[in-house]
């Protein structure tokens, strides 16, 4: 396996071997998860550490589930209400486990930069699981997952990501990683909501979604991410709803067979018609889910490699 | 106080725009004759310059000294002692101090501290407002006859222009000098580093470069209808430069500075986090930083300085958002603009009109000259040598530099104030 990185920081440093690398082995954990015994022991002995500095539902349990499946010891810190609170810094908190001796961190924090600034400071591998506006690698990988499977190839499409660009590390890490699959990216959402310079990535900004969704064959939604804003970056939600929601009239300028993601949690009725969200036909949003604990399996599966195979090779020298 | 005899130094004279090879004296702490061979009676200490560099010690606009309230990251005693190992002769000190420095009696005993501890001169810059706060003028009298050489509220933007343009009229009947922060509050709210692909790579929250133009074109505009003196403090933005080149050509009592680390690093060396790379304004973008370059070599902007601001480890090891601003350059000042002269941006006597000579004028000090009767602030520098930056040999308590590993050309040999030795480096 190529796969040397001694951390998941972002999709930025990895490369499209290392994608790849990490796709083929979620495949399988995906047929694992589907069988009725769910329970591999590649992580055994292992200690897994979630660390999450802001809520989250899914993320966290699809983290514990991946680890616990494949037999890691997983505890479970949330942050958000714990010792930050008592003004400890993030590093003396990082400090204070890594003197507990964990071999996977995985950490959400609301800073652009925090899970970089841990993992120059603990010894265990650090997963980012989103941090600020920067990045959000397992999301990317499940979403390339996703695509792969219902389209047969992660190259050479038509990608439409729609909605809150600006605010979202989903599309930061997702132009990265489409992008260095080689794929068409178009980005459609009003300009309040597209970052500075953007346009320098290597995609097609539209802030007209009929035009931008004109024969895509996927089409991401983001969420629109209102405990974000500092307010006036968009009129009303209905306006957006009319401008920019996602329903089956705007899908239709996409390919016949286009396929509709979503992140979630939803907004339904703000940026996707609730219905069409649920159409098992166009939506694969609970694939998403699905192949979320696959990819993360194989995440830590293949740091946890690494990681073994270093200090081997530290012991043989 | 000795009488030195400077030999063989190559003279770097910004008043005159020249530069060349010969002896200076001094005597009484003032430089009392320059010339060719001049002769060395007894009891004259003979500094033999061997070719070296010999020019007026850097008068350093805008440091911030931890005195009073942060001494645990800058005190008078480290800062004088840093600003002498980086040829920095004299410190014009910033206001931002806990307590501000807005009163006549804050002022006092900041200086009477000075002039215990610092081994370089030590002015003082005064609040503009109250506390810093953007709603009451401050003393600006009684603080003038108490030595504020300048008056600013720093980085604290004085918001309300009904509140500003009367600190301007107030200070304008005073001839009081008022240095103005250009970042339009409301623009630069929350953010760390300009906007553009950079910021948007990163995930971290941009400001506009524009908010330095709106700034600027605010302040010119209340300077136009007031007639005060004034003076930004950083232009780091090619935008912002026409507006400046207008109010100079208009004959507003107009003059700009720029932070040395604007003129010799951009935005992209923050790289992956790195907080000691977070200022204020943020670094730009390599153009930006091409274009301010050119506009100190043709004099738009008329001053250079370090915007020297200590931070301790923990207020820099934060995620980048929430990590302090500022960097120490005290001692980096002139190795990092020699920079400038060995790209060929600029010519010593250029750059030592932006390090000296503008500041002092612009203060009214006599320092900043190599001229017969002015103070004999001196600093004699090598500027070709090498060496890699270690940021733990730094003299200042702080030592939050951008340039920890860089290597540099150009090294400070030794500083005399008023005729004193301030520094010398171990040969």
């Amino acid at each position: 396996m190529a796969f040397a990185a001694k951390h998941l920081l972002g999709i930025e440093p990895l490369s499209k071997v290392d994608i790849l690398s990490i796709l083929d082995l979620a495949d399988q954990y995906v047929s694992l998860n589907r069988q009725a015994n769910k329970r591999s022991d590649t992580l055994a002995g292992l200690t897994q550490i979630n660390m999450f500095f802001e809520n989250s539902t899914r993320t966290q349990a699809s983290f514990e589930l991946a680890g616990k499946r494949l037999g890691a010891d997983v505890m479970n810190m949330s942050m958000a209400t714990s010792s930050i609170k008592k003004g400890e810094s993030l590093i003396d908190t990082a400090l204070t486990l890594n003197a507990m001796h964990p071999d996977l961190l995985v950490v959400r924090h609301p800073s652009a930069g925090a899970a970089n600034l841990l993992a120059e400071k603990v010894n265990c591998a650090v997963i980012n699981a989103g941090d600020g506006q920067h990045e959000h690698p397992t999301q990317a990988l499940l979403d390339a997952l996703t695509i792969r499977r219902a389209k047969g190839r992660l190259h050479r499409l038509n990608i439409a990501i729609c909605g809150d660009i600006a605010h979202s590390r989903v599309a930061r890490s997702n132009i990265m990683l489409l992008g260095k699959m080689e794929n068409r990216l178009r980005l459609i959402g009003p300009k309040t909501l597209m970052p500075a310079g953007i346009e320098t990535f290597g995609v097609e900004v539209f802030d007209d979604m009929r035009k931008g969704l004109r024969d895509v064959d996927v089409v991401m939604m983001l969420r629109l991410q209102k405990e974000r804003m500092d307010g006036g970056f968009i009129p009303s939600e209905r306006e957006y709803y009319h401008r920019f929601g996602l329903d089956f009239e705007k899908l239709g300028h996409a390919k016949p067979d286009a396929i509709v993601m979503h992140p979630a949690p939803m907004n339904r009725g703000v940026e996707i018609d609730g219905t069409l969200a649920d159409d098992i036909n166009r939506s694969v949003i609970q694939e998403q889910v699905e192949m979320g604990v696959a990819v993360r399996m194989a995440v830590m599966d293949l740091l946890a490699r690494a990681r073994r195979a270093s200090e081997d090779g530290g012991v043989m020298a | 106080m000795s009488n030195l005899l400077f030999q063989n130094a190559r003279l770097i004279d910004p008043e005159a725009k020249a530069e060349r090879i010969g002896d200076l004296r001094v005597i009484g702490g003032e430089i009392t004759e320059i010339g060719a061979s001049l002769s060395a009676p007894a009891k004259t200490h003979v500094v033999e310059c061997r070719g070296k560099c010999l020019a007026p010690g850097i008068v350093d606009i805008g440091v911030k000294i931890g005195e009073p309230g942060e001494r645990h990251k800058e005190s008078f005693r480290t800062a004088g002692r840093a600003a002498a190992a980086g040829g920095v002769t004299t410190i014009i000190m910033r206001a931002d101090t806990k307590p501000t420095i807005d009163t006549p009696e804050t002022l006092a005993f900041v200086l009477s501290r000075a002039r215990e501890e610092s081994r370089v001169r030590v002015h003082a810059m005064a609040a503009l407002t109250k506390g810093r706060m953007g709603r009451e003028m401050t003393e600006i009298g009684f603080l003038q006859d108490a030595g504020a050489v300048a008056f600013s509220d720093g980085d604290a933007v004085c918001v309300n222009p009904k509140v500003f343009s009367r600190c301007l009229s107030y200070a304008a009947a005073l001839d009081a000098l008022v240095i103005g922060h250009v970042q339009d509050p409301g623009l630069s709210a929350g953010a760390a580093v300009t906007s553009g692909p950079f910021a948007t790579k990163q995930g971290l929250a941009g400001v506009s470069f524009m908010a330095e133009r709106m700034g600027l074109e605010r302040d010119l505009a209340l300077v136009e209808m007031t007639h005060a003196r004034y003076h930004a403090d950083q232009i780091t933005t090619a935008a912002a430069l026409p507006a400046l080149a207008r109010a100079k050509a208009a004959g507003l009592d107009v003059s700009a500075g720029i932070s040395i680390h604007h003129l010799t690093l951009n935005e992209l060396d923050i790289g992956d986090y790195r907080s000691f790379f977070k200022v204020k304004p943020p670094l730009r973008s390599e153009d930006d930083r091409i274009a301010v370059v050119e506009a100190v070599a043709c004099g738009l902007i008329d001053i250079i300085s370090s915007m020297h601001t200590p931070q301790d480890e923990e207020s820099k090891r934060l995620p980048f958002e929430e990590a302090a601003s500022g960097a120490v350059a005290l001692e980096t000042l002139l190795p990092a603009a020699m920079r400038l002269i060995h790209s060929g941006a600029m010519d010593l006597p250029t750059l030592f009109g932006a390090l000296s000579l503008n500041p002092a004028r612009r203060l009214g000090l006599r320092a900043g000259r190599l001229s017969l009767g002015a103070p004999a602030d001196l600093v004699l520098f090598d500027p070709d040598a090498p060496f890699v930056l270690d940021r733990f040999s730094l003299l200042s308590k702080s030592k939050n530099t951008p340039f920890d590993g860089a290597r540099m050309q150009g090294r400070v040999l030794a500083t005399f104030v008023g005729g004193d030795v301030v520094f010398e480096r171990a040969r």
